[in-house]
């Protein structure tokens, strides 16, 4: 590549405009990589669930519960090999400002049916010894700055009063569309503090054979057809797929505005490449009176756009990854895992060579062009 | 002395294509500046409109929503019973204790997995009075004692099963839709009406989620609010009914804010960065033209301050740009989860004409940013020099 130093040249004569539109580049680039991460975020925690869990709850909607005793029963059905259950408790934690998920769960079946939460053996016990201990996610350790034994106190929005809970384990997720932004605690403890009503929010069901998710949620559902609570079951993957579509039309959103991002951008480049090529009508003329192929300047003129889009690129989608990644971004635990995918990263490397010929082939195709007696003539 | 603006807007005009550029990329920043704006005032909107400040409402002591309150019966007829309570026609209280459940509903034109979380609202016959934004669009209302529901006009064809005569299902037993019901374009229009005693048990509840009244006198909020907060026979908070719909609305709409001004604010440095390449390049295209106009006499200032302009004129032509871009979307009608109630609302953005004035400010602004620099160049251009 012979003509890299008179291309490096080129982009030297006006180091503040070169300067300029490759970051112009390098922030679209960082706001497109982020909203397309919202994107795929979501989608994976769309599509996160083992294949071998179902999850089970009323035919009413998650506002009505399950009868607690339903765990045996659902035990027995063939194809069923563990039983969990879990409540939200929805509590409040300080001033409510820091949001968290936070619910009851069955604490030793909940701990078996997810191997994705790993926990050290000693905090384990401890949590499943204490019955007002709390499992927290690691992430909350450092936005609270808790400590494992320390009490904490949830104010009860659903269920009225004051809950005390000890941290007695920290989990790390070993799934990142797992949220480490969750408090659990012992149902146990929810129920009898709530008048021993036996209510259960949702089943998670682990069935032998991911091929018969469709055969046992059909048994389960018909076996509590007619009774005083029907349910409603499905593969885990499809409860999380719902989730994501309460979003509403996120995805469209976040695509339109990455659009409009790309598209403001080119017009940026664009305007910059031309401003560069008409100032530099003579020298053109020059190159080409001292040999210089039309096609030679075609393909510089586009080498030099591409120099610029693909820098900004870099600069742009590689801040992306690090920032996500060293700031451990979550959204509060809305967003687990979210990180720049690679498919993310190549989608911004090919938006950069299609900014590079949108932005490069006007003033490229003057550069080929143009014609030398007539552009010499102006020389000053 | 001050050079006439049509200098610039000549000198605008001999450069269409790179003026035009410059335009549009700012055109394109406050597009999707008033675009995001438009849908956290929409969304915003939509809850502040839902409740009135005759009202109250009353929940459960620490209940920071209707999904997660209870009252129970003897606390309900209490608190009907005192003397706070407006009476309407014929002596009736105008109270209304209300079951809020929330259920699972197919969408319409999707697959079968996506359900929306759609409110039913299990009212008092009361409730039509109370609450005074309430239209009755077609149909009548729900007659006591029958499983007979009303729709807000939001999910009316959204849904499946919202036509008159139809029966929807839910709660494990059909309702027969009777009306469809207009609310002002607030949240209401989102949720299912029904009478609140055949809602309780289809859920296999006893106890309301909330309570809402109208306030005998509309001014004496602070003392309905102590009597009932300081009655030792209950455990409630009393909210003004306006108040605490619009603080529902607080996270998401904030969520939406931040995210307006976050993305903007990115995407408004890289026009600026735009609008800089183009007044530098101006300058020296015109370096002569503004040597002979300090030779003339204009003092730098004046220079400086055209250039300043001719940089906000671009923007502001971008501002233009961005609100027609933007102006479309007015009125469409989208939908979201609303977190603090777990429900889908619908919602239209809006654009009002005080965010398309704010668009164009912002545009203004990053025309002036991004002239300055240039501008300043051209004011301390060394005159002999530049006439060479």
């Amino acid at each position: 590549m012979k003509f890299f130093p008179l291309l490096l040249a080129n982009l030297g004569r006006h180091k503040r405009r070169t300067i300029l539109t490759m970051l112009s580049v390098a922030l679209a680039m960082f706001l497109f990589a982020s909203l397309r991460t919202v994107v795929t975020t979501l989608q994976r925690t769309g599509e996160f669930g083992g294949a071998n869990r179902l999850v089970s709850m009323s035919a009413s909607g998650f506002m009505v519960f399950l009868p607690v005793s339903y765990a045996n029963r659902l035990q027995a059905i063939p194809g069923v090999d563990k039983v969990t259950w879990a409540n939200w408790f929805g509590g409040r934690y300080g001033d409510g400002k820091r949001f968290f998920a936070n619910f009851a769960v069955d604490a030793d079946s909940y701990l078996a049916m997810y191997p994705e939460m790993s926990v050290p053996a000693d905090q384990k016990e401890a949590f499943l010894r204490d019955r007002s201990g709390a499992l927290i996610g690691a992430r909350l350790l450092d936005v609270f700055g808790w400590r494992v034994g320390q009490n904490v106190t949830l104010i009860g929005t659903g269920y009225p009063g004051d809950w005390t809970l000890t941290i007695r384990g920290v989990y790390t997720p070993t799934d990142p569309a797992i949220s480490d932004d969750a408090l659990m605690f012992h149902w146990d403890l929810l129920d009898e503090r709530s008048g021993r009503r036996g209510d259960a929010g949702w089943y998670i069901l682990q069935i032998d054979n991911p091929g018969n998710a469709a055969t046992v949620a059909r048994a389960v559902d018909d076996m509590f057809r007619s009774s005083s609570a029907p349910t409603k079951t499905g593969t885990e993957q499809a409860f999380n797929a719902s989730f994501a579509t309460m979003w509403g039309n996120v995805s469209l959103l976040m695509n339109t505005i990455g659009m409009a991002v790309v598209f403001a951008i080119l017009l940026v480049t664009a305007n910059a490449m031309m401003m560069s090529a008409r100032e530099r009508t003579s020298e053109i003329a020059v190159l080409k009176t001292i040999g210089f192929t039309d096609g030679r300047l075609f393909v510089l003129t586009m080498l030099e756009a591409g120099l610029i889009t693909v820098t900004g690129a870099v600069l742009g989608l590689g801040a992306a990854k690090l920032l996500y990644k060293a700031s451990n971004f979550n959204a509060m635990g809305f967003l687990p895992g979210f990180d720049v995918t690679t498919s993310t990263l190549l989608l911004g490397a090919a938006i950069a060579l299609v900014l590079m010929l949108a932005s490069g082939i006007m003033p490229a195709l003057r550069a080929a062009r143009l014609p030398v007696v007539q552009a010499l003539r102006t020389v000053e | 002395m001050k050079i006439p603006i049509l200098y610039n807007v000549r000198s605008m005009l001999r450069r269409p294509v790179s003026t035009a550029l410059t335009a549009l990329g700012v055109g394109l920043v406050v597009a999707v500046f008033i675009g995001m704006l438009a849908l956290a005032n929409g969304f915003q909107a939509a809850l502040v409109r839902t409740g009135s400040d005759q009202n109250v409402i009353v929940l459960r002591r620490s209940a920071d929503a209707e999904i997660n309150s209870g009252i129970e019966r003897p606390a309900a007829s209490l608190i009907a019973s005192s003397p706070h309570v407006a009476k309407g026609a014929g002596g009736r209280a105008l109270v209304s204790p209300e079951a809020y459940m929330i259920v699972p509903l197919p969408r319409l034109a999707s697959d079968t997995n996506a359900l929306a979380n759609v409110v039913v609202r299990g009212i008092s016959e009361a409730a039509w009075e109370v609450r005074t934004n309430i239209q009755l669009l077609a149909g009548r209302k729900p007659e006591t004692g029958r499983a007979e529901v009303c729709i807000g006009r939001k999910l009316a064809g959204r849904m499946p099963d919202t036509n008159l005569g139809e029966t929807i299902r839910f709660g494990g037993r059909e309702w027969n839709v009777v009306c469809h019901f207009g609310a002002g374009g607030s949240s209401f229009e989102s949720e299912i009406w029904a009478e609140n005693e055949q809602v309780l048990p289809v859920f296999k509840r006893d106890v309301f989620n909330s309570l809402t009244f109208r306030m005998a006198d509309p001014r004496g909020f602070d003392e309905v609010k102590r009597a009932l907060e300081d009655n030792r026979q209950i455990t409630v908070d009393v909210h003004r009914e306006s108040e605490f719909y619009a603080s529902q609305s607080q996270l998401l709409g904030a969520i939406l804010r931040i995210l307006a001004i976050l993305i903007t604010s990115i995407m408004a440095v890289g026009a600026i960065f735009g609008a800089v390449n183009t007044m530098y390049a101006a300058v020296s295209a015109r370096t002569p033209e503004i040597a002979v106009l300090l030779t003339l006499g204009f003092p730098p200032r004046s220079v400086l301050a055209s250039f300043l302009a001719e940089s906000a004129i671009i923007a502001f032509a971008g501002g233009l740009i961005g609100c027609l871009l933007a102006l479309p979307i007015n009125g469409i009608v989208t939908s979201t989860t609303n977190w603090a109630s777990f429900s889908e609302i619908a919602f239209s953005f809006m654009v009002t004409p005080a965010l398309m004035l704010a668009g164009i400010m912002f545009a203004v602004i990053m025309g002036v940013l991004g002239g300055f620099f240039p501008a300043r160049r051209a004011a301390k251009l060394p005159v002999i020099q530049a006439l060479r």
